[in-house]
């Protein structure tokens, strides 16, 4: 049976792919989440989509790099890990992170810091055990810094650039890294962006792209995949334009 | 966001709230003082039962979790989100089935709740409802309540078929059927006449667990159609459907179906039925949500959209009533492709205003012509009131409050039991708010 482990399993994007995944085959599942209670809740309904996986949760804290290491440690204790993902993240609001310089690193830490050592600490033991996939969750908003979400971008900006080095330096080890990139999505994290951006992707086909994205061991994953021709011309804008964009 | 339903009569900008499981506390169904708001899941119901113009929408699609599943009685506890698709899909394979099937499984548990739904098998197994356990009821303005035949009762016949206006289903306890196989053995007819119909409905009642029928609107002479009758296949293995389905790629500037195409487009129906004629095998998913086929295809009415129409007459008018509503229709040149005709049996529904009695039920759909449509539709309504019948409310857009108010006599019993913070066009229209 093979072995998925998904690092902050209440994320919606994060429980669809889980759908995806177990409903295809029997897995053995490991969600690690912060929240114990929401995980619970997950993972009974995943056990029911396919009664003979096994599906276990795991909580810690995600803002330590000790709690990280030992919480990655704990979970490949249990057996080697064949596919991992890391989807946690929150949505901060830009204009308090201006103000309160905590609230700040707070966010800067759990959405870009926290998922890239998240990464570190598997890479290093699957490399050792002989490959396998890992996926991390960046986002369009880590292509260019916008004024309405530089903190939430440059956190995933981070991530951009640290799963590029990780896939540079794992290249030929049979461990394989994928970057994805969804754009806003239906998901409780976006909820409050509902009605003011009424295009939002549905959460379930994001999901998929990233499950097919991550099966055939794509570098970087665009989900819905028009995003990646929208983030290229956005990347390339000039200066002059970008700066009237009200973005 | 701008929602509209399957007719496609109209399109507006609603105020929405997605329905999550985390953002599932009491908070999260307040609303400002004076407002309300609708449930809507799939938005699979044709008129305004799933839309609130004006007013706000909750989201249900996110409360799409599966809670518990007792592999012994066939218990399944899900989210009201959780599609009939999901369901089916998941447990078929492990010989277990939903009780009762719609024509389309792309719809929500919840859904199917607060319509009452009903399959091709009513007068064997019933309404939706009839399947259900209990309820989780969320309320705008209080606790959740939690509902069942045994505790508090008022609430559960109110909810079920209570059109989602006593409070937003969170949660829903229904009993799947244990089944061998996902085939069906099927025996296909061809009838010429409504009293042919009724004949081969009443000899085929007894032993045979599905029956449907097809009718031609558009023949002026003779009330031919197609009748199928089926029951689950004891030879055939259990395995998913692989069938590929088409889109409907756009909004044709006309409707498909009109006066030039709906009589070839029966033609062609009839005749291609009539070859099939005889025993057969059909996988569920073909035989059940035979309008699965073809994704979007209420797009072929074109841009302004379509009404569907579908009344019960009680048996002791219903031959005739049925006969002068097929003659009123062929003579209007409107009418549609698919038309349903099939009997209700005696299974008393749960709900206080479900829509299913016994009797004589038929389903039509017609593109929206303005204002001959809903002349059309005056002269049926008359047809209907007069042989002691009723609309359903989830396909209706367009019924009098006095029809309904005729139609639900139990209307009265169920207003007590409305949530304060919930209202639907359909309600404003036949309840006043």
């Amino acid at each position: 049976m093979k072995r998925f482990i998904i690092i902050g399993a209440t994320s919606s994007i994060a429980e669809h792919c889980a759908r995806l995944w177990i409903e295809e085959a029997a897995i053995d599942l490991t969600l690690v989440a912060r929240n114990a209670a929401r995980a619970e809740s997950i993972a009974a309904d995943l056990k029911l989509r396919n009664p003979d996986s096994i599906v276990r949760v795991r909580t810690g804290n995600f803002a330590d790099p000790e709690s990280i290491q030992s919480l990655v440690d704990q979970v490949l204790e249990q057996g080697r890990a064949d596919c991992v993902l890391i989807a946690h993240g929150s949505l901060p609001d830009q204009t308090v992170c201006q103000k309160n310089l905590a609230v700040n690193a707070r966010e800067l830490y759990i959405n870009g810091i926290s998922p890239v050592l998240f990464a570190e600490a598997f890479a290093n033991s699957m490399v050792r055990t002989g490959g396998g996939n890992i996926g991390i969750i960046g986002s369009v908003a880590g292509d260019r810094g916008r004024k309405s979400n530089y903190v939430y971008g440059a956190a995933k900006g981070l991530i951009t650039r640290y799963a590029q080095g990780l896939q540079h330096r794992l290249d030929g080890t049979g461990v394989r890294v994928t970057l994805i990139k969804p754009g806003p999505t239906r998901t409780p994290m976006t909820e409050h962006l509902a009605n003011s951006q009424p295009k939002l992707a549905d959460v379930g086909t994001v999901a998929g792209t990233i499950v097919e994205g991550m099966e055939k061991g794509h570098g970087t994953v665009y989900s819905p995949g028009k995003w990646r021709v929208i983030m290229m011309i956005i990347r390339h804008l000039p200066h002059f334009i970008f700066s009237r964009m009200d973005i | 966001m701008k929602l509209s339903s399957w007719g496609r009569l109209s399109f507006e900008d609603y105020p929405t709230t997605s329905l999550s499981r985390e953002v599932n506390n009491p908070q999260s169904l307040k609303l400002t003082d004076g407002e309300t708001a609708i449930v809507y899941g799939m938005g699979r119901s044709y008129g305004d039962v799933c839309l609130n113009p004006g007013g706000n929408v909750f989201l249900s699609r996110g409360l799409d979790r599966l809670c518990s599943f007792d592999a012994i009685s066939g218990e399944l506890v899900c989210e009201a989100g959780v599609l009939l698709k999901d369901i089916q899909a998941l447990f078929v394979p492990r010989g277990w089935m939903l009780p009762v099937s719609p024509g389309t499984q792309y719809v929500t548990i919840g859904g199917a709740v607060a319509n009452d739904i009903h399959g091709k098998n009513h007068h064997s197994h019933g309404c939706f409802t009839n399947h259900v356990n209990w309820i989780r009821l969320g309320r705008t303005e209080a606790e959740d309540i939690i509902c069942s035949r045994n505790t508090e009762a008022e609430w559960f016949n109110a909810t079920c078929g209570g059109l989602g206006l006593t409070g937003v289903i969170k949660e829903v306890s229904l009993r799947l059927r244990q089944v061998s196989s996902s085939w069906l053995d099927t025996e296909t007819l061809v009838y010429s006449s409504l009293a042919e119909f009724f004949q081969l409905s009443k000899d085929s009642e007894d032993s045979w667990e599905y029956t449907v029928s097809w009718v031609d609107c558009s023949s002026r002479k003779l009330n031919r159609g197609i009748f199928i009758r089926a029951n689950h296949s004891h030879t055939e293995a259990r395995s998913n459907s692989k069938k590929r389905r088409v889109r409907m790629p756009i909004v044709p500037p006309i409707s498909l179906v009109n006066r030039m195409t709906l009589a070839a487009f029966n033609e062609f129906y009839f005749g291609v039925q009539k070859l099939k004629s005889g025993l057969g095998k059909s996988h569920y998913q073909t035989f059940f949500y035979p309008l699965d086929g073809v994704l979007d295809w209420n797009l072929m009415y074109g841009p302004r959209g379509f009404y569907q129409y579908q009344l019960v007459v009680p048996y002791v008018s219903g031959l005739s009533a049925i006969e002068t509503i097929l003659t009123e229709i062929a003579a209007s040149g409107q009418g549609s492709f698919l038309s349903v005709l099939k009997t209700f049996g005696d299974m008393p529904s749960s709900g206080l205003l479900s829509f299913p009695m016994e009797g004589l039920t038929l389903a039509l759909d017609f593109p929206n012509r303005g204002e001959s449509t809903l002349h059309l539709f005056q002269r049926l309504d008359a047809i209907v009131a007069e042989a002691g019948g009723r609309l359903y409310p989830a396909k209706d857009s367009s019924m009098s409050p006095s029809l309904f108010s005729e139609g639900y006599p139990l209307l009265r019993d169920f207003l007590p039991y409305r949530d304060p913070g919930l209202s639907s066009g359909l309600s404003k229209r036949l309840m006043g708010w």
